[in-house]
């Protein structure tokens, strides 16, 4: 493999000086002067009620109150994939926390005293929390109009129903498969609902200026694709794209909480209501729990069948996703995973069924791993039980049936170059695989889990990235983008590019947060595809700048082009080795030829990168003949619990992971994902427990009792390992991995569990009480579902 | 309105605040500090976390008049001039991914260094257990704060 010299290393953050000194600026961190205004949103307390009437006299009385809005003033619909929801409620609310009216006011104290005065009359009609119950015909329908709403052409809603998309995958013949099969074995499992607590909670600022121009500052993934999705809310208003301005600065957490549009076209659409005034919207901790998108439930119905020697002969799913009220992002959650159901196996009969549900719970939506973190749960303890119940070493079984390169996936498009084996090897290994080990204490069990996984980005099949770089007076770059450095070290991988084909140091570089006003497009910074495709822009931008730097020597020097060659910042030439010149002293000013004058100037590139062999046109009957997915990123993780038999209480003794990166563009800030992805993945696995009231009201919406990780909860060890099968059109074969870690934390835990105790828990959490009812009642199967409490 | 005097990062400051401002909210709104974040405004989270007389506080769950005539100190006193040896630490381990808890986690960390210099990684996860961070799994963060003692 080629030897780089800024790409693959452990190049330091360039961002963490500022996020050490406090100097890193968030949304709510700049100053906006004494014009700004505040806001308290009106929410609604029932899960699905008629509004009958908003009476907001006695609130406009009060001093300080600059207006009162309601759904009357923005009768306007939004939507990335599907256009369901308004900016605020029209005639119905669907979930407990919708937004109905809003106070903005000259100071937050009295806007929050004011919406206490705003009065709602609500009809409360009947709702329904269950996905599998929403199907029945009897049950309440959340959206009598869908049959109407707009949507993209790879949505097929059912007008009518509570079905908002279902994707169909059918590959062979899938009841010939289970005939061939020796064994076939099937179950459900569930998987709540959990929250990405973001450190920073949603916050946009909006300000429609004298001249008519928009400007929203937001804590985003995705400013690009909210300027976009603001000018088409706010279409009736007039706005062209280009006076409309999107400004991203740093964001505190993202996990794809922060992507698509949710709370943000509550500050766009309140600008235009107070024109002048910035605006301001920020959550807080409750409502960044139940008002942007948590992640959806499901309940997940799997069979499989095996021949003796542990071939799959077949496989069946059908998922079906609480989506909440409003499915925009979530029916593609459905779409994206629906497609790769089957987990990273070579399988020839393939059924998969995946169903987006509207219910009256939130709206929920992508969370870091996007619909793989959830339904790997399912899958990747089924085929534990699988392995074991035909009596094979499950990591055997894995390495049998695991999906390699030129392998149909369920589709039938190829599977892309990939490590699998090689991750599953090196984690086996370091796990100790097949070493049963017990505990000294006999009231402690140990236990082992194994899982593989896969994902792919999910996006449109065009979705288009650039940047844009340009040279300062002293050699040093600025790289212009519109990624989003969401705390995954992005803004250091794009440097490392650029250096790598530039040969300016990294420490030389400076990558600029998006405004939409200045850099150049990018969708959205999701789906780990950033470096991918972003990475694939910077480098074709700074090859740009090269050729021309090579081509202005030439101009002048004479040398063949093909003989230039860039080395320490310097222009040099394979045939004439005296001859070198410094990047700093030409590329602003041009280099002066023998009469005086000069050739070159100011040096800059952009680039530009899209998929193109992408698409989304598929019979939707099988989803066969497109190719949706531009990769898949595989790898493998296990690890080792010991689990206390009197509490239930499971300690980590060590988990180790493996990924496919095709090459670390910086390995160092892959660990760092493995550490931090690992850990949000145990805590769905053990103890984030989201539940409602029977009203569909959330009991929890905080940090005292919605329990997130702190630094006694982490693992004792934790052993990261990059494999690099390199994706053949990725910058240096580089591919996203930045989901990834999370996505195997569940079922390793549920299948250590079962190595442990022999029970087998399919319902996430896996919490202590779980563990310790099962051991107190002898259980050995546990699906105790308790996100919705009875009353 | 009331006026309040106090130390904020080495210099005499004052300002006016109604009886029930919270500290966080004066800090960041009437005197332009802005590394204390807000979280969760009950004090789960630690993002707002500053030192009050050298002991960390939630200046979410304090009200502006109690700091009347104390010393405060945050992140941006700490950065004035060189950083401190833990800053420092934590550059090289590059230890915050979003950065958002960075403010509090570093202002927990100067108290309990200043107590305990020579700590045990269990000292440490123990120490900075009430800062909560979504990014990193802590354990850049702890191996910082151990290796301030090694420098």
């Amino acid at each position: 493999m080629e030897e780089y010299k800024y790409v693959g290393k452990p190049v330091d953050r360039l961002d963490e000086k500022e996020k050490v000194t406090g100097a890193a600026k968030y949304v709510d961190d700049i100053d906006f002067g004494p014009n700004l205004l505040y806001t308290e949103i009106i929410e609604s307390p029932h899960p699905h009620a008629l509004i009958k009437s908003i009476d907001t006299s006695e609130a406009e009385k009060v001093e300080g109150v600059v207006k009162i809005v309601t759904g009357k003033d923005f009768p306007y619909k939004f939507g990335l994939y599907m256009k369901d929801r308004y900016i605020f409620a029209q005639d119905r609310v669907r979930f407990v926390g919708e937004q109905v009216a809003a106070v903005i006011a000259r100071d937050p104290k009295t806007a929050l005293k004011v919406a206490k005065l705003v009065k709602v009359v609500y009809e409360p009609i009947p709702a329904v929390f269950d996905p599998i119950g929403a199907l029945k015909e009897d049950a309440p329908v959340v959206h009598p109009d869908l049959g109407n709403y707009p949507h993209v052409p790879w949505f097929f809603p059912k007008g009518g129903t509570n079905v908002a998309h279902h994707t169909k995958v059918r590959k062979g013949n899938v009841e010939k498969g289970f005939k061939e099969a020796d064994f076939v074995f099937e179950d459900t499992y569930r998987i709540p609902r959990y929250a990405h607590c973001c450190m920073e909670t949603h916050i946009a600022v909006g300000l429609l200026d004298y001249s008519g121009r928009l400007t929203v500052w937001a804590s985003s993934q995705s400013p690009y694709t909210q300027r976009n999705l603001f000018a088409d809310a706010l279409a009736p208003l007039g706005f062209s794209h280009k006076d409309i301005r999107v400004i991203a600065p740093y964001v505190g957490g993202g996990f794809g909480g922060k992507a698509g549009v949710t709370m943000e076209v509550i500050a766009a659409a309140l600008a235009t209501a107070v024109k002048g005034n910035p605006v301001k919207v920020m959550w807080r901790r409750d409502q960044e729990f139940y008002n942007t998108y948590m992640r959806q439930q499901v309940i997940s119905k799997i069979k499989v069948g095996v021949k003796n020697d542990g071939t799959i002969t077949a496989f069946e799913i059908t998922n079906y996703w609480d989506a909440g009220p409003y499915v925009e992002y979530g029916a593609n959650v459905v779409n994206a995973s629906g497609l790769s159901a089957t987990g990273p196996y070579r399988i020839p009969n393939v059924k998969i069924d995946s169903y987006c549900i509207y219910t009256n719970l939130p709206a929920a939506g992508p969370y870091r791993g996007f619909g793989y973190s959830e339904m790997l749960f399912s899958v990747e303890s089924h085929m534990t039980r699988i392995a074991k119940a035909i009596g094979m070493d499950s990591v055997e079984f894995r390495r049998k049936n695991g999906i390699k390169e030129g392998d149909s996936v369920a589709y039938g498009a190829p599977m892309n170059p990939n490590g699998l084996l090689e991750a599953i090897d090196k984690v086996a290994k370091e796990i100790d695989w097949g070493k049963k080990e017990t505990s000294n204490d006999s009231g402690k069990a140990i236990g082992k889990g194994f899982a593989i996984f896969w994902k792919a980005p999910a996006m449109p099949p065009n979705v288009s990235s650039t940047a844009f770089i340009k040279f300062n007076e002293d050699g040093s770059l600025n790289i212009i983008v519109s990624g989003m450095e969401i705390g995954q070290g992005y803004l250091t991988a794009m440097a490392q590019i650029a250096a790598e084909i530039l040969t300016v140091p990294p420490e030389k570089i400076r990558v600029e947060l998006p405004d939409t006003d200045r850099n150049p497009y990018h969708w959205q910074t999701v789906a780990s595809h950033v470096t991918w495709a972003n990475g694939n822009a910077v480098k074709r931008a700074a090859l740009q700048i090269r050729d021309r730097i090579f081509e202005v020597v030439h101009e002048v020097y004479h040398y063949d082009k093909d003989t230039l060659y860039l080395e320490d910042e310097k222009v040099k030439c394979r045939l004439h080795h005296s001859f070198e010149l410094l990047l700093k002293d030409f590329v602003i000013g041009g280099i002066q030829t023998e009469n005086g004058t000069y050739r070159g100037g100011a040096i800059v590139g952009s680039g530009s990168f899209m998929p193109e062999f992408t698409s989304a046109v598929q019979d939707p009957e099988t989803a066969q003949g497109g190719h949706p997915n531009v990769h898949y990123t595989v790898g493998a993780a296990a690890v080792k619990i010991e689990i206390d038999k009197q509490t239930g209480k499971v300690r980590i003794l060590k988990a180790v992971e493996a990924l496919d990166a095709g090459k670390a563009i910086n390995p160092m800030n892959i660990k760092h994902q493995i550490y931090g992805g690992l850990l949000q993945g145990f805590a769905t696995a053990l103890y984030e427990d989201m539940r409602f009231d029977e009203n569909g009201k959330i009991l929890n919406p905080n940090f005292t009792d919605y329990k997130i990780p702190t630094s006694l909860d982490i693992p004792d060890e934790v052993v990261p390992i990059i494999v690099e099968v390199p994706q053949p059109d990725g910058p240096f074969g580089a591919r996203g991995i930045g989901e990834h870690p999370m996505i195997p934390a569940a079922p390793i835990i549920a299948n250590a569990v079962e190595d442990a105790l022999g029970i087998r828990i399919k319902s996430m959490p896996i919490t202590a009480e779980k563990i310790a009812m099962a051991i107190l009642n002898g259980k050995k199967e546990v699906d105790e579902f308790l996100m919705i409490m009875k009353k | 309105m009331n006026k309040i005097s106090f130390i904020l990062n080495g210099e005499k400051r004052n300002v006016y605040v109604e009886p029930n401002d919270l500290l966080l909210d004066v800090l960041r709104e009437k005197l332009g500090i802005k590394s204390p974040k807000y979280g969760c405004g009950r004090g789960d989270c630690g993002l707002c976390t500053i030192l009050l007389n050298g002991k960390s506080v939630r200046t979410c769950l304090i009200l502006a008049i109690e700091a009347d005539g104390q010393e405060m100190l945050t992140v941006e006193g700490l950065s004035k001039d060189k950083l401190t040896p833990l800053q420092e630490s934590f550059i090289r381990h590059n230890s915050f991914q979003c950065g958002f808890c960075a403010p509090g986690i570093i202002m927990t960390a100067t108290e309990f260094l200043e107590k305990n210099p020579n700590p045990a990684e269990e000292e440490v996860k123990e120490a900075i257990s009430g800062n909560l961070c979504r990014c990193t799994g802590y354990t850049p963060i702890i191996e910082a704060i151990l290796d301030v003692k090694k420098k």
